[in-house]
């Protein structure tokens, strides 16, 4: 079992969202992540999902998702030389005693502070799911009171699309 | 020209060579109804949606057409959802439209609302929401196609009211269907057929393993040559049956949880499964673990889904079942070998027979009603069934010599799937006697499409097992939970023979054996309505051999000595 990005290219039509998690929840596999979107051609959308699975897991999966008729491709980039990114927000209690200390963790992530409040922060920042998973250890010290995650982008370095 | 969007739909219908659609109406449909009044089509009028859906169900299943049904919005289009959903489970190719409440009130909770699209995604091949009178047209094209290629399956299509009532500027045309995600598909990886003629002839105890694949491919042609020309034994699933000749010497009958004791033992002993448009139903192989043990397997099969799904295949064979045959016939040579393993099997075979004994209670034995049926139309006959005892009685006595001769609701098991899907198989192929063999439970599912027979003067014969039990439910209590019989015991039943008069049908009692013979014939013998046998059986008769579920298939119970 290990962690599989999927990018399944699908119509851009209402409900395709629908049935790509109505086939993953009936067929029992789990979704990590799932983000979705538009892509350069409007009349396509992009959905990346991250799943667990085994070979055998993820041969189904593709198969059953190729079975819809809104989808066009699936791409398993899982091996593939890709940039993967995702986007957290996460709201921090910082009173004055902690900010610096704050900051220097935001400094070291490359994050950015987005909004200060009397006693919180909020903070964005960007990366891979290692780097995302080491600040959100770093901040947790000071108490989280809210994280929201984009799920997951991913894309295939060089030309090929 | 000014079409109203309820005669672009029927243009288009005609178009796609539909002479008849079954249905029900309502508000929310009125539309449909109102352009179905002047229209060729002619429109088969059930009693209850559920009713409706199986009888294009078995309309499909006995023409190979595609079956076409129509309800209105909400709880007509709900009462759809189990007719749609054997129809999936059975791959079976149908178009429901369903009406919907006009767009403008979509999503407020109108008066007979439902969000059929919905509730139906995961039990359809594919479905729609049609929002604009344009897009009728290109919508009912791609329905039809989408239900009719590739393994097949159910469509709906939902019309809101508006859309069908509006008049748009309609020019008909050749409408192209251009699916991104949807290809047809086209021949096979020939490299692969090869590898499976060089298993085949290299293997010493072959066994084709046959399901509905080979049916809805159109390929039982292909299926007894390969058969023939090797001499390689064949078992069918339910959904195969009469895919081939049920009196073949290399039969084997249905394997599996009920399959005959040799089917099921051939595979144990098999060196190579040929797996045609099967799917490794967990009813036909038993514990998967100690499935076809010693077997190399060829899958094919025309959904890639389907290799790999249950079991490890060697030799996958994704396409249609038909051309991947004809490229196996078109390299094998006609040589008979595998002289031993037909002594083997032979010895089954006079081992173990299919046989029942004989009634504690002086009733007539339900097994015997089904030899008797067989007797009388010698597979020249479209069986349909309910689900349980009866079906599997059914599959086991009766010899299928033809496609699409066996509609049975295999994979969901319908209860009430029997009579309505007769209707359909009457109006698709009047040519032929139609048979339910009901229960006493099943038939009371849909009993109401008696109505739907007498109306269009349907002899279908329902020949219901009457023993008084939710017959398989009460097998399994009194396999497995001690005999405790809760709530199947059926007692309390209408009197058949007087319900199906109060119809306007035939209703005949058979208590005895001795009257079972010329009530057959007599049923047989009426033209213009449907008839009900009220057969009263062995109201303990259990269906044997049987794999326990779970169970290996090689360690089978009853059936042996009586």
């Amino acid at each position: 079992m290990r962690r599989h990005t999927l990018a399944v290219i699908v119509e851009n039509r209402p409900g395709v969202l629908t049935r790509v998690t109505t086939l993953f929840r009936r067929r029992g596999y789990n979704i990590e992540s799932l983000a979705v979107g538009e892509t350069e051609n409007p009349s396509i959308s992009r959905i990346t999902i991250v799943v667990m699975g085994d070979e055998k897991i993820m041969e189904q999966v593709t198969k059953q998702l190729y079975k819809l008729v809104d989808v066009i491709k699936i791409v398993d980039i899982t091996d593939k030389r890709s940039v993967e990114r995702e986007l957290v927000m996460i709201k921090v209690k910082a009173d004055v005693n902690v900010r610096a200390e704050i900051v220097q963790i935001v400094d070291i992530f490359r994050a950015r502070i987005v909004d200060i409040g009397k006693t919180s922060l909020i903070i964005e920042v960007t990366g891979d799911s290692g780097k995302i998973d080491a600040i959100v250890e770093s901040l947790k010290p000071f108490g989280i009171i809210e994280l929201v995650r984009t799920g997951i982008v991913a894309m295939v370095r060089g030309e090929i699309k | 020209m000014q079409l109203k969007g309820a005669e672009i739909l029927l243009r288009c219908l005609q178009d796609e060579g539909v002479d008849t659609v079954f249905g029900y109406p309502g508000g929310a449909v009125l539309p449909i109804y109102d352009a179905l009044f002047e229209s060729s089509i002619r429109h088969i009028l059930g009693r209850h949606e559920q009713g409706v859906a199986h009888a294009a169900d078995g309309y499909a299943r006995a023409t190979g057409k595609v079956g076409v049904c129509i309800a209105t919005s909400g709880p007509g289009a709900t009462n759809l959802v189990t007719g749609i959903a054997t129809a999936n489970m059975d791959s079976i190719p149908l178009v429901c439209f369903t009406g919907q409440v006009g767009t403008p009130v979509i999503g407020r909770d109108a008066f007979q609302e439902a969000d059929i699209t919905g509730i139906t995604m995961p039990i359809t091949k594919h479905n729609y929401v049609v929002e604009r009178t344009e897009d009728v047209a290109h919508t009912v094209k791609e329905a039809f196609y989408i239900a009719s290629t590739n393994r097949p399956g159910p469509v709906v299509v939902d019309l809101p009211k508006d859309v069908m009532e509006r008049s748009i500027d309609y020019k008909p045309e050749e409408v192209e269907v251009n699916l991104r995600g949807y290809r047809v598909m086209k021949g096979y990886n020939s490299g692969q057929v090869i590898s499976a003629v060089e298993l085949i002839k290299t293997a010493k105890r072959p066994v084709i393993y046959a399901g509905g694949g080979v049916i809805s491919s159109n390929a039982a042609e292909e299926l007894r040559e390969l058969a023939l020309k090797r001499k390689i034994p064949v078992t069918t699933t339910l959904m195969g049956m009469g895919a081939f000749p049920g009196n073949n010497y290399l039969n084997l009958g249905m394997l599996g949880m009920h399959g005959t004791r040799y089917a099921n033992y051939a595979i144990g002993e098999s060196d190579l499964l040929i797996a045609i448009g099967v799917r490794f139903d967990d009813r036909v192989t038993g514990n998967i673990a100690t499935f076809a043990p010693h077997a190399r397997v060829i899958h094919i099969d025309i959904d890639a889904a389907e290799i790999g799904k249950n079991v490890d295949v060697d030799v996958p064979i994704v396409g249609q079942v038909k051309e991947v045959l004809q490229g196996i016939n078109q390299r094998l040579d006609e040589v008979t070998e595998y002289w031993e393993w037909h002594q083997t099997i032979d010895r089954w075979k006079e081992e173990f027979p299919l046989r029942y004994g004989n009634s504690c209670e002086g009733r007539i034995m339900p097994q015997n009603v089904i030899e008797k049926i067989y007797d009388l139309t010698r597979g020249n006959a479209i069986i349909t069934t309910e689900v349980g005892q009866n079906q599997m009685w059914a599959a086991q006595y009766y010899k299928f010599e033809h496609p699409r001769t066996f509609l049975t609701s295999g994979g969901l098991g319908t209860m009430g799937y029997g009579l309505p899907a007769a209707i359909g198989a009457k109006i698709g192929r009047p040519d032929l006697p139609v048979i339910d063999i009901a229960g006493d439970g099943s038939i009371q599912m849909n009993i109401q499409e008696l109505a739907t027979a007498v109306q269009y003067q349907l002899p279908v014969i329902v020949c219901i097992l009457n023993n008084q039990f939710l017959g398989m439910v009460r097998q399994w209590q009194g396999l497995f939970y001690g005999g405790r019989y809760s709530s199947t015991d059926m007692s309390h039943q209408p009197d058949f023979v007087k319900l199906a008069e109060a119809y306007g049908a035939i209703g005949i009692r058979v208590s005895r054996e001795e009257e079972l013979d010329h009530a057959l014939k007599q049923a047989l013998q009426v033209t213009d309505r449907p008839v009900v046998l009220d057969i009263l059986v062995e109201r303990e008769a259990d269906v044997y051999p049987m794999v326990p579920p779970g169970g290996s298939l090689s360690q089978m119970l009853g059936g042996v000595e009586i």
